[in-house]
């Protein structure tokens, strides 16, 4: 049994009375051990999928209009508030894409390390000190005691992101969701990080869910990765497959817009237009306005998901145009 | 030989720290240790490095958002850090700074029109509206977008949308150096891509010079001539783009190049 299995879930925002669908039905499922990278365009609903498996969409103009999240083999649409809260920064933890916004700024970053520990473990203020001194020690956040007694804006952006991740691991969670946990950061720390995550795996047998633009990263860290696009997962393969047989129109172009750090070029191969506007319907395939492949065929009918290969799943009426 | 545009000369920022709290000890913190270099004309500067290394604090400073303990920042002539509030006037249009953040960095109640004049008209470079219009579109069309956005607010854009329109504004003034931070770390990277292409597009056929902060060493590369590599609040090492990159001398730009993430080797 997968440690989290989301099953058509459904998100649409409620704006003037409508409903406008924003995450399309889309499933997916993480063992123990295992890291899915999510990637995809700005606005597909990554975060949003996010804040629906931690509970979070309370009090936003977010719906969930349909599907199952089961976590641990319980069913959590459907939890008593309570017991979900329990659950939360305890055995399943986030690491938010905006620290900024998710650090409360009036209380200084070691006291807010503190209460969560102190919510969720039965520990004196002194060991919960003593612990969170090790926390920020183990993200790498320079001179942690007197980094305790920062506010939020007196850290750099870097350093915000670490003392996040510290407060999302202070419990050992089972469950992992890190949404862009480490663009604020330079590459050596990231690296750090990223290391000190998979040893958290290691440890705790956790499920590690790795929301990310940066592919350099996705393919160095995860087992699996899942693609988005317009609220759909569009293409999926383990890690190894996906990237030596990529299938999916938008994940090649993704793939070509990367800026190489390896060696000189004159002009980077963006994928052209835009991405459409949530209240904007596309007939047939979403990418098909964008997409160098397209045929008549895309323009009406909308892909279903299929196997390309096996364990590699995608949505697209004509895979690997390019090769032909 | 003509003289750099900005010749930063040993700059020291400092900020109180620990102030209160249970420990009351109140402590300096050096966020910038002594750090100079050049800015040629038409030239873009890379800087990277170790995050809380000060990159920020030296583009904040440059655009006196934050003041210096100590240092020159000799721009076309002048001590710019020296000046005060009001000889700084008329200086400031020509040093103009693009954000991580472009949302963060709109007013959510104006109109992209609005916005985009408002430095026109503080800077006295439209006479009226009719003008400030025409040059408005002309701008827009130059980040690649319809001129109809004009009408528009800031929230019915995409990120990559508003990051084209932070730099509208930026170069609807015509600066002589603009400092990027970060300016497309928050997009993905197919947008990513189509801002990059412009900011070099728009560099070039400007001349305007740069300086470019990012984490990202693929970017950096793309869109920089030279590249500095600080840590700790000093740098370790500048130097020519490729000979960074190819051949770098500091131990800890070698562990910068070695941690970039990479990709498989693509087969096709
Ligand atoms: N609280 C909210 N109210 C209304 N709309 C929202 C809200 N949060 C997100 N949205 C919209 O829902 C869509 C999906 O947002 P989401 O944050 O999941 O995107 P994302 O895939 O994480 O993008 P990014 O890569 O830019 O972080 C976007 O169009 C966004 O504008
Ligand atoms: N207002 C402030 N008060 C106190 N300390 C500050 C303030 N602003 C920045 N600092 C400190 O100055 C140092 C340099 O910060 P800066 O933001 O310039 O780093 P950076 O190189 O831009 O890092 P990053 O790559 O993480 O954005 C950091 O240690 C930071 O904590
Ligand atoms: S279905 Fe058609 S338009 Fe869509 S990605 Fe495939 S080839 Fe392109
Ligand atoms: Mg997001
Ligand atoms: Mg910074």
């Amino acid at each position: 049994m997968a440690l989290l299995e989301v099953r058509d879930l459904g998100l649409a925002i409620a704006a003037g009375g409508r409903l406008l669908p924003v995450v399309r039905g889309i499933s997916f499922a993480v063992e123990e051990n295992e890291t899915l990278g999510i990637v995809g365009e700005s606005g597909c609903g990554k975060s949003l999928t996010a804040l629906a498996i931690m509970g979070l969409l309370e009090d936003t103009a977010i719906r969930i209009t349909g599907g199952s999240i089961r976590f641990e083999g319980r069913e959590l649409l459907t939890m008593a508030p309570a017991e979900r809260r329990a659950l939360m920064g305890n055995r399943m933890a986030i690491v938010f894409q905006e620290p900024m916004t998710s650090l409360n700024p009036v209380y200084r970053v070691g006291d807010q390390i503190v209460e969560v520990l102190r919510q969720h473990r039965d520990l004196s203020t002194s060991e919960a000190r003593e612990r969170t001194l090790r926390l920020l020690e183990m993200v790498q956040v320079p001179e942690p005691e007197q980094r305790v007694h920062s506010y939020p804006h007196q850290l750099s952006g870097g350093q915000r992101q670490r003392v996040m991740i510290a407060m999302a691991i202070a419990c050992d969670p089972r469950l992992l969701i890190a949404d862009e946990p480490t663009t604020a950061l330079d590459v050596t720390v990231q690296k750090e990080i990223l290391e000190l995550l998979q040893d958290l795996q290691k440890r705790m047998g956790s499920a590690i869910v790795l929301i990310s633009h940066d592919l350099g990263v996705i393919a160095e860290t995860c087992d699996r990765v899942a693609v988005m696009y317009r609220g759909t997962i569009v293409e999926e393969a383990t890690a190894g497959e996906l990237f030596a047989n990529v299938a999916h129109p938008y994940t090649r172009g993704l793939l070509a817009s990367i800026p190489p750090a390896d060696r000189d070029v004159e002009w980077l191969e963006a994928i052209p237009g835009r991405v459409p506007a949530v209240d904007q319907e596309i007939p047939g395939c979403a990418f098909h306005p964008r997409c160098p492949f397209v045929r008549d065929l895309c323009r009406t009918a909308r892909p279903e998901g299929r196997d390309f290969a096996p364990g590699h799943s995608i949505r697209c009426h004509f895979p690997r145009e390019w090769r032909t | 030989m003509t003289a750099p545009l900005l010749q930063l000369r040993d700059l020291r920022v400092h900020f109180r720290t620990g102030r209160g709290g249970l420990f009351r000890r109140r402590r300096i913190l050096e966020a910038v240790g002594g750090v100079s270099f050049d800015i040629h004309r038409g030239e873009v500067l890379g800087l990277v490095g170790e995050s809380g290394s000060g990159k920020s604090t030296i583009g904040r400073t440059l655009t006196r958002l934050e003041r210096p303990t100590g240092g020159e920042a000799i721009f076309e002539g002048t001590d710019i850090l020296a000046l005060t509030a009001r000889a700084f006037r008329p200086l400031r249009r020509r040093i103009q700074m693009i954000f991580q953040d472009p949302f963060a960095s709109l007013n959510p109640r104006l109109t992209i029109e609005q916005t985009l004049a408002e430095p026109l008209f503080i800077h006295r470079l439209a006479r009226d509206r009719s003008e400030a219009r025409d040059m408005i579109a002309e701008t827009l069309e130059l980040v690649g977008m319809d001129p109809d956005a004009m009408k528009r607010h800031p929230h019915e854009f995409s990120g990559g949308q508003r990051q084209r329109i932070g730099i509208a504004r930026v170069m609807i003034v015509k600066p002589r150096l603009v400092i990027a931070d970060e300016p497309v770390s928050a997009l993905d990277v197919s947008i990513q891509a189509q801002v990059l292409n412009l900011i070099k597009k728009l560099q070039r056929e400007s001349g305007v010079s740069m300086l470019f902060i990012s984490h990202d060493l693929g970017v950096v590369r793309y869109i920089s001539d030279r590249i500095a590599v600080m840590r700790r609040g000093k740098i370790v090492e500048i130097g020519d783009r490729n000979r960074i990159f190819d051949s770098p001398r500091h131990d800890y730009t070698r562990r910068l190049l070695a941690s970039i993430p990479r990709l498989p080797p693509a087969p096709n």
